[in-house]
């Protein structure tokens, strides 16, 4: 079996991410290929062929023209499996070439099942095993599912690729993330609040039970979005990622762009009516309860401590 | 959908029955943000489109409410065995012809996010395709958008229409409708199509098996009356951390 790994850069960088595509090649036990739209000095720590398009010409982002780069490393190395991260890049990218191929695209793979690839289904609530009918399959790979292994000193053959084909959209640069007051990547303690709590009001609860323990909060992307708390409180993959000793989510089903953003908390408490909510996969306590009841009295007795 | 889901028979879905309906998040972000361009462009006239069995017309009998003009149903009672390719060859086949200045997409369902079909419609119309935006405005012809990537940073993209966007979350404020809003919808038009007229593809992909996830284990988990869960769980947080030291 042969895959092509399709790595990423931004800003000025080479993303990390190419080292979790390379453990996915190894676990399915097939030989690989990278492709990256790059910077020769920044190449990935990699050990094999590296198919390099200057990212000084072809751009960062510009998905006509990284289509038609990959499709012909595609044609050349005839692979099996094309494997992408499901980020930002990954599922922009991935279905232009998936449809080139007339091949299956699998999403957001989070496990190999025999001949399956397993998928989240409904935000983590179910699984499932998906068969690809066709030749060649494209796939993405959820962030943090499979672990990069340990590439002490690589020296990949770099291949320098081009093409002459131009995009229809233009990529004016990046708007920096929002910066705030609070630092939550910095927290020892976080309380964060969920689509749960119900009401913009209910913010205010969150805050106290947070000021108690002597901590932040923070708030899952559903609050954000309601305008119920500022970005830079914003706890997950397109906010802060957190490491506190005390992570209490309330009212938090646990979306994995949430999760990815707090797993490494040393000690999670979960408040939720949902016994069955994907947050209980992280959590070390669950307190199955209506957080407008718990929350207050927990509130209290602590500040009695 | 709400969370007590059954895997049905034959172990490949969940069952539906007992399950609340409501349009795809993602979705109430492109329906907004294509009557909110349907207000700012003059004579411009808007359809929505989906596909599925008779109960997904009350998704768009809410979207006719927010200020869609007509609906297009594809009826397919087994939308869930269509892979997301043949489910964007149907869009595609609609709209090809048709000159829609614009397609708004969600960027994914809520329920099996793919995050491929509005690409890939846009792919088989030979349309460009943003995605994921978080910003949006049209201006002659025009598109400027920002993309959400990781991190809170945003990309930041032009494109003529005609196009496509997929839309994330928080791209705009989906409108309530209103009640005379609601009145005049029953009144549009909503033509429904059977899915053979349309589906011309085969599947790439089928789903083996559908299942719950395993549990890791080692979670506590704590019932009962409040106070006394206030109680236990400050000796939890005594004996396991350091935060109450």
């Amino acid at each position: 079996m042969k895959t092509i790994l399709v790595a990423e850069y931004r800003n000025g960088k080479t993303l990390a991410g190419h080292g979790e595509l390379s453990a996915f090649a190894a676990l399915v036990g097939a030989e690989s290929a990278m492709f990256l739209v790059g910077n020769k000095n920044d190449l990935p720590a990699y050990e094999g062929t590296i198919y390099l398009a200057d990212v000084d010409h072809f751009g960062e982002f510009n998905p006509d023209v990284h289509k038609q780069l990959l499709l012909e490393v595609i044609a050349g190395e005839q692979p099996d499996l094309v494997v992408f991260s499901h980020s930002s890049y990954g599922w922009d990218l991935a279905p232009r070439i998936a449809l080139a191929l007339q091949a299956a695209q699998v999403s957001e793979v989070v496990a190999v099942q025999g001949d399956s690839l397993v998928i989240p289904f409904c935000n983590g609530k179910l699984r499932r095993a998906v068969r690809s009918l066709s030749g060649t399959t494209v796939v993405t790979l959820q962030a943090g599912a499979f672990t990069a292994l340990e590439t002490p000193a690589a020296s990949p053959t770099v291949v320098e690729i081009t093409t002459d084909v131009s995009g229809k959209i233009t990529f004016n640069g990046y708007e920096a993330a929002e910066q705030g007051g609070v630092d939550l990547s910095k927290s020892q303690i976080i309380v964060s609040a969920g689509r749960g709590i119900g009401k913009p009001e209910a913010m205010a609860m969150i805050a106290d039970l947070a000021g108690a323990l002597g901590g932040d909060f923070g708030a899952s992307r559903p609050v954000v979005d309601a305008g119920w708390a500022e970005h830079n409180r914003q706890v997950g993959t397109t906010g802060q990622t957190v490491a506190p000793k005390l992570y209490v989510a309330c009212g938090i089903s646990g979306a994995i762009q949430h999760l990815a953003g707090m797993k490494k908390a040393e000690f999670v408490v979960a408040v939720n009516t949902d016994k069955d909510a994907p947050i209980g996969e992280l959590a070390d306590v669950l307190v199955v309860a209506d957080l407008k009841q718990f929350v207050p009295i927990l509130t209290e007795k602590l500040r009695a401590l | 959908m709400e969370s007590k889901f059954k895997i049905n028979a034959a172990g490949t879905w969940h069952e539906t029955a007992d399950l609340a309906w409501r349009m795809n998040e993602y979705d109430e972000y492109a329906v907004e943000q294509a009557v909110q361009l349907k207000e700012q462009v003059a004579g411009a006239d808007l359809t929505v489109l989906c596909i599925g069995p008779e109960r997904v017309k009350e998704t768009m009998k809410k979207a006719l409410a927010m200020g869609c003009d007509r609906g297009f149903h594809v009826a397919d009672d087994a939308a869930q065995t269509k892979d997301p390719l043949q489910i964007a060859a149907i869009i595609a086949e609609y709209a090809k012809g048709q000159n829609f200045t614009m397609i708004f997409t969600g960027m994914q369902s809520q329920d099996r996010g793919s995050a491929q079909v509005g690409v890939l419609v846009a792919e088989m119309l030979a349309l460009p395709s943003i995605t994921t935006l978080v910003g949006f405005s049209y201006t002659d012809g025009t598109i400027t958008a920002k993309r959400e990537l990781e991190g809170g940073v945003k990309g930041l993209l032009t494109v003529k229409a005609p196009a496509l966007c997929t839309c994330q979350l928080g791209l705009n404020t989906p409108r309530y409708p209103t009640l005379p809003n609601i009145m005049k919808a029953k009144k549009k038009e909503l033509l429904s199509v059977p899915i053979q007229d349309l589906l011309k593809e085969n599947a790439r992909q089928e789903t083996a098996r559908m299942f719950f996830p395993e549990k890791k284990g080692g979670g506590l988990v704590l019932e009962g009356d409040v106070a006394d869960l206030a109680d236990r769980l400050i000796r939890i947080l005594k004996e396991k951390t350091t935060v109450l030291a």
